[in-house]
């Protein structure tokens, strides 16, 4: 597992009955899943559900004693296909992925699972990165809610509530026969509270049992005719079952004054922004009592159109507040009105903004040009108009540097992109393809590597069409990261690109973790891991999958090394891909797994060397070329104090962990000669300390006799 | 400026019952300066006072180096739970924690800053972006606006550099952040609840409470907080051997008949001057000097310029020098204080030289160095043996001899080739400005200062030799007009804002175009 222990979290797993949990949101989740009898969890790490991968790998003893199975699946279609035990048989499963990218990927499984339909009840824990913050594309999970018609959960964003949906989950999937999703936003899986435990159940069948026991039933299997089956089933039993669950046990909330003349239809996840906007506009306190009145969805799909309907009754008008685009609820809100002849007016997009996240403001700004528009004496007078005072400052949006993520001090990915760019310095710019991963980063400046990312694992195949006609003409290259690799690459980067013939050059960037997502081991991670089955070669594997060149690099920071490989590689008249693969650990993890062994060894007298890089300020004349081919965080700038000096020097701080790129740049783009790697010797041997000191008193002696014979500056 | 997104309405939030309100509080770091750490901090020390906490981050970027963001609401517990925030609003921030000047300022124009309501706790220190390290010159912001908009934007400010004093104390900018935001008073908790938490923690405790101390010193005023000092460079001694004492007098006795206003920056070049070469050296260094000053009159800012830049000119970094500084006793002594060694420790010392073909033969006697530098074969040669990279230990004898003695070939500096060119082109800027001055004094100021140009070695230096030349060519056009000093300048500037001299092309368009339709 990552070099990361998650112990401490996972004795909160172990909370009994009335004890009080307190944590993250995304922890609570991982601690109902036990509550509820879940028998099996897998998933594909990724921000902002990480979390409940890393603490259930380190949980294992209380899986063991519970009976419950959790792999880290290769995928996120593995993990889908994976609550394929819970088609036949009685058991909870529960799996978790980033969305929309997980989900994307998840697709052919998810539609497929919900088709047939699941017996035991199927949780798909979502982690929604949308919005402020995001690191992907901006789309919704709620579109594949709707097309494979499986349910969602949105919950409130309050630990008890996110719990509460656990439970409510998988029961709904076994009364509807429909696996649901949970969605959770990125800060409510952040989000830090508490909650009352319950003991952990054990699952009502284990995975080993129904092993036993095997079931077939051939109508829950994805074929015709009975997918024909399946589809009415959706529509005619399964649907309406579920609206009966959320129904019957009051899924969605309702607050506030039934005869107001308004009314709100939200997300459970945006019920908190929205109390807030209401306190400000003095509509509701801080408790969220409030005399407007709302219904919150905890379920958002499916609507329930009786309880839209009564809602809605006798209303002049309501006001669906629905993030992003397309606005799916509200459309279907107003299908519904419409259906039913309903005279209320129905507002949504128009007073909110098409796109982006529903943030405070946004929200404030909508409710009150709602009320405004549809109460207009509800407003207090004094929120009716902006009486802020006007403030006359300096323009900071010119000067406010943009702080975009780079490479971790240290990072073996940044002498990958150093060596690329020297490429580029001598060969000219070539079509570089990304990938997800640590390694897009390139992006951004001081590289400024990469022109497209189109998914995980699928930067090589991103630019398999480009093909030149022209065998000694340009080569593209692309980029994936090992992460990438496993999950997907394999097949449709690498094999694509030998089946094709496809010439380009494919840099396999190798760290030993899913680095981006939080240092999980994968396939070709080095470290010994009890419960998988690490350390296979990358290497071997694209030799398997049929290509020819490879040339693998064990230690990327040899930026010489890279730069003439990489060269080689787009000269080479080889037929097919030419696959590097640049391998060196990730320094975040080497950092969390030496810093503590290196500070004992110390303690305890062992001989222990630790490197770090400086700079000689009267050698360096403040040109930078260093950090053009670097961005790390521990080479900056700093003022000499030398009035004969304009510009600051390099220098570099006590961060710096002598990861030797700033050198082998130094070198590789012959840059200057200012850098020098200091390696301090604790508990040197005394041989060693001798030497150095016969050295030590030697050179003060020449350097005494040059005082004597010149004028010196000190 | 108004702020960027100034609601329509007014919308501040309301209190509870019993007049608990919330309290909001964000927090803007740069990955990897302890934001989280600092969250959970604040967390437990408000529910440790009977306050119900809630915490939110947008973690993932936040290991590496982008902006990232904290949010945390707390309310005095009266039993029920209040409905908190997720993320924070514009104009609805009680307090604004930035771990870095620069985050203060994006706060502001975010408009999480406003007056009458926003508590502001800012460590003024700098982390300088991407972009403000790449510029070839000083890309740095100023700060000063930041400050100045905090000023105006919030209700209360709490901003010094918190990050030196967590240093000093030997701990972390969260130690010291928490200490700034206890002091500041903007809390309603006890100071020990907030050192409660910090013992609690377990790791680094000692240093984490000085830092705290020290901050809540520095915010309450009861001490005074570190200011930003001036970089000091302790005006460097000059170590005269006894028998060039009288020689050295000499020279001195030279600077003193200069105008006062010069002497200042002419004494550090002749120092830096005579420590490159020789005290002969120092003499010619004079010599270009009285032919400025002669040209020049009060406040003399010509002789002033050409004493920066002559010395630095005259200074050009070949082999010999980099191998001299490298070899310095001084030098040593700079290391092992930079990089922390203790006596019962021992540094290995490495250096990262990679002299091309360029360099060597432009170390050689002139005749030969021209010779071979136009023999092909040679220069095959060397690329092929010796163009490498060279990694030279110099906490060893082997390594610190080698590079000695290349220090040692000084005495022989002026018959080497790169002598020979660095000299053409020093004379042949310098008498380019002395030309000048006698009609456009600001003018030959700027050309002076165009020295700044070259720096770096190898493809670099080569590069600001071109730039050099290119700004130096825009001469011609620019000559005989008023505002000629005041394009060069420009044009300099636009040299140093980017490695491959787009800006500066840019800048030499203008110039062209507006030369052209003058003409016409």
């Amino acid at each position: 597992m990552a070099e990361r222990s998650f112990a401490r979290e996972v004795e909160k797993l172990r909370l009994g009955e009335g004890e009080t949990f307190s944590g993250e949101g995304i922890l609570a989740i991982t601690k109902a899943l036990l509550e509820n009898g879940v028998g099996y969890v897998g998933g594909y790490q990724g921000s902002p559900i990480s979390h409940l991968m890393d603490v259930l790998a380190d949980a294992q003893s209380i899986l063991g004693e519970l009976g419950v199975h959790f792999e880290a699946s290769a995928s996120e279609a593995t993990a889908t296909a994976m609550l394929a035990a819970s088609v036949h048989y009685p058991i909870r499963g529960a799996v978790t992925y980033k969305s929309v990218v997980g989900t994307n990927v998840a697709s052919d499984a998810l539609s497929n699972l919900a088709s047939g339909g699941v017996t035991g009840g199927s949780l798909i824990i979502v982690g929604e990165d949308y919005g402020e913050g995001s690191s992907i594309m901006q789309e919704r999970t709620y579109a594949f809610a709707m097309k494979s018609q499986v349910w969602m959960l949105d919950p409130r964003p309050n630990l008890p509530s996110i719990v509460q949906s656990v439970g409510q989950g998988f029961e709904l999937s076994e009364a509807s026969n429909t696996p649901v999703m949970l969605q959770v936003r990125i800060r409510s899986c952040h989000v830090h509270g508490h909650f009352t435990a319950s003991n952990n159940k054990r699952p009502n069948m284990s995975v080993s049992e129904a092993l036993e026991n095997p079931k077939r039933d051939l109508n829950r299997i994805v074929l015709p005719p009975a997918t024909y089956l399946h589809e009415d089933e959706k529509l005619t039993k399964r649907w309406p079952a579920a609206e009966k669950y959320i129904l019957e046990n009051n899924l969605n909330e309702e607050f506030g004054d039934p005869a107001g003349k308004v009314g709100l239809i939200i997300q459970g996840g945006n019920y908190n922004t929205v109390i807030r906007a209401l306190n400000r506009l003095e509509l509701a306190n801080i408790y969220g009592d409030t005399d407007v009145h709302i219904l919150c969805l905890n379920a958002v799909y499916p609507l329930c159109e009786s309880q839209i309907l009564s809602f809605s009754e006798g209303k002049d008008a309501i006001f669906v507040i629905e993030e992003g685009q397309p606005n799916f609820m509200e459309q279907s809100i107003g299908h519904m009105l419409y259906k039913n002849g309903s005279k209320t007016k129905l507002e949504g997009k128009g007073m909110l903004p098409l796109g982006g996240e529903l943030t405070g403001q946004v929200v404030l700004d909508g409710l009150a040009s709602f009320f405004k528009a549809h109460v207009p004496g509800l407003l207090p007078a004094s929120k009716g108009a902006h009486n802020e005072p006007e403030l006359k400052m300096p323009d900071l949006s010119k000067i406010l540097p943009p702080r975009p993520p780079g490479f971790c001090t240290g990072c073996p990915e940044r002498p990958i992109f150093a060596a690329t760019k020297l490429v580029e310095q001598e060969l000219g710019k070539h079509h570089i393809a990304s990938d997800i991963g640590c390694h897009l980063f390139s992006i951004m400046p001081p590289f400024d590597l990469g022109a497209t990312t189109m998914g995980y694992g699928l930067g090589p195949a991103s630019a398999s069409a480009f093909h030149n006609e022209n065998k000694d003409g340009r080569k593209s290259i692309s980029f994936v990261g090992d992460g990438g690799f496993w999950h997907n690459g394999v097949a449709s980067s690498i094999g694509n690109a030998v089946f094709n013939k496809n010439d380009g050059v494919i840099v396999i960037v190798d760290n030993y973790y899913s680095a981006a997502t939080g240092g999980q081991d994968i396939l070709s991670s080095r470290a010994n891991n009890k419960t998988k089955q690490t350390q296979n070669s990358i290497t071997k594997a694209v030799q398997g999958m049929g290509v020819k060149w490879v040339r693998q690099l064990d230690r990327t920071y040899d930026v010489t090394k890279m730069r003439d490989t990489l060269k080689e590689a787009l000269s080479s008249q080889e037929e097919g891909p030419k696959v590097i693969v640049a391998s060196s650990e990730c320094m975040l993890n080497k950092q969390r797994r030496v810093k503590p062994q290196l500070a004992k060894d110390v303690k305890e007298g062992r001989r222990v060397e630790r490197p770090r890089f400086g700079v000689d300020e009267d050698v360096c004349t403040g040109d930078h070329a260093c950090m053009r081919l670097s961005g790390c965080p521990s080479l900056s700038v700093k003022d000499t104090g030398d009035p004969l000096r304009d510009d600051p020097v390099a220098a570099i701080d006590q961060t710096c962990v002598g990861c030797g790129n700033c050198g082998e740049v130094a070198d590789a783009a012959v840059l200057c000669p200012s850098f020098y790697e200091a390696r301090v010797v604790s508990n040197p041997t005394g041989a060693e300390r001798r030497r150095a000191n016969r050295a030590n008193k030697i050179m003060s002696w020449l350097q005494k006799r040059r005082y004597a014979q010149q004028v010196v500056l000190s | 400026m108004t702020l960027e997104k100034t609601s329509q309405f007014v919308a501040r939030r309301s209190p509870g019952a019993d007049g608990e309100r919330i309290i909001t509080l964000a927090a803007l770091a740069v990955g990897g300066q302890g934001g989280g750490v600092l969250t959970n901090w604040i967390t437990a020390v408000a529910e440790a006072n009977g306050y119900n906490a809630q915490s939110t981050s947008v973690a993932g970027v936040a290991q590496r180096t982008g902006a990232t963001i904290y949010y945390l609401e707390m309310c005095r517990d009266t039993g029920r739970k209040p409905v908190f925030a997720l993320s924070p609003t514009e104009g609805d921030v009680d307090i604004l924690v930035a771990a870095e000047l620069m985050e203060a300022g994006r706060a502001i124009t975010r408009g999480f800053v406003i007056p009458s309501r926003t508590t502001v706790i800012a460590s003024t220190h700098r982390i300088p972006a991407v972009n403000e390290k790449t510029a070839p010159g000083d890309g740095r912001v100023d700060g000063t606006a930041v400050l100045e908009a905090m000023g105006i934007a919030a209700d209360h400010v709490v901003a010094f550099d918190m990050e030196t004093v967590a240093k000093e104390e030997g701990s972390v900018i969260s130690s010291s952040l928490l200490g700034a935001l206890a002091g500041s008073g903007a809390l309603p908790f006890p100071r020990e609840s907030y050192e409660d938490v910090i013992k609690a923690s377990g790791r680094g405790v000692s240093a984490s409470i000085r830092a705290f101390n020290r901050a809540y010193d520095c915010a309450t005023g009861k001490e005074v907080a570190p200011q930003p000092q001036p970089v000091s460079n302790p005006t460097p001694k000059l170590s005269v051997p006894k028998k060039l004492k009288s020689q050295w007098l000499a020279l001195q006795k030279r600077v003193s008949d200069l105008p006062e206003p010069a002497q200042e920056m002419v004494t550090l070049g002749l120092k830096k001057v005579a420590d490159y070469q020789d005290i002969v050296y120092g003499a010619e260094y004079l010599d270009r000097l009285e032919q400025v000053v002669c040209l020049d009159f009060a406040p003399y800012r010509l002789t002033q310029q050409a004493a920066k830049y002559v010395s630095r000119a005259m200074c050009y970094d070949d082999i010999l020098r980099v191998a001299d500084l490298k070899t310095r006793g001084t030098r040593m002594e700079r290391v092992r204080d930079e990089v922390a060694v203790n006596d019962d420790q021992v540094l290995m010392l490495t250096e990262y030289f990679h002299p091309r073909f360029e360099e060597f033969v432009t170390t050689l006697p002139k005749a030969l160095g021209r010779w071979l530098s136009r023999n092909r074969r040679f220069e095959a040669f060397y690329t092929h043996h010796f163009d490498k990279g060279r990694r030279i230990r110099t906490d060893q004898l082997s390594g610190f001899l080698a590079l000695y003695l290349v220090s040692a070939m000084r005495p022989w500096r002026r018959k080497l080739l790169r002598h020979e060119s660095e000299m053409a082109h020093v004379d042949a800027w310098f008498n380019k400005s002395l030309e000048v001055a006698r009609h456009d004094h600001a003018l030959a100021c700027e050309l002076l200062a165009n020295y700044r140009l070259i720096k770096g070695y190898s493809d670099t230096h080569v590069r600001g030799l071109s730039k050099f030349a290119r700004v130096m060519g825009a001469l011609d056009m620019l000559q005989g007009r008023p505002d000629a000093a005041d394009w060069m300048c420009r044009l300099r500037e636009a040299a140093l804002s980017d490695e491959n001299g787009d800006a500066l092309n840019g800048a030499l368009k203008t110039v062209l175009s507006f030369t052209q339709m003058e003409a016409a």
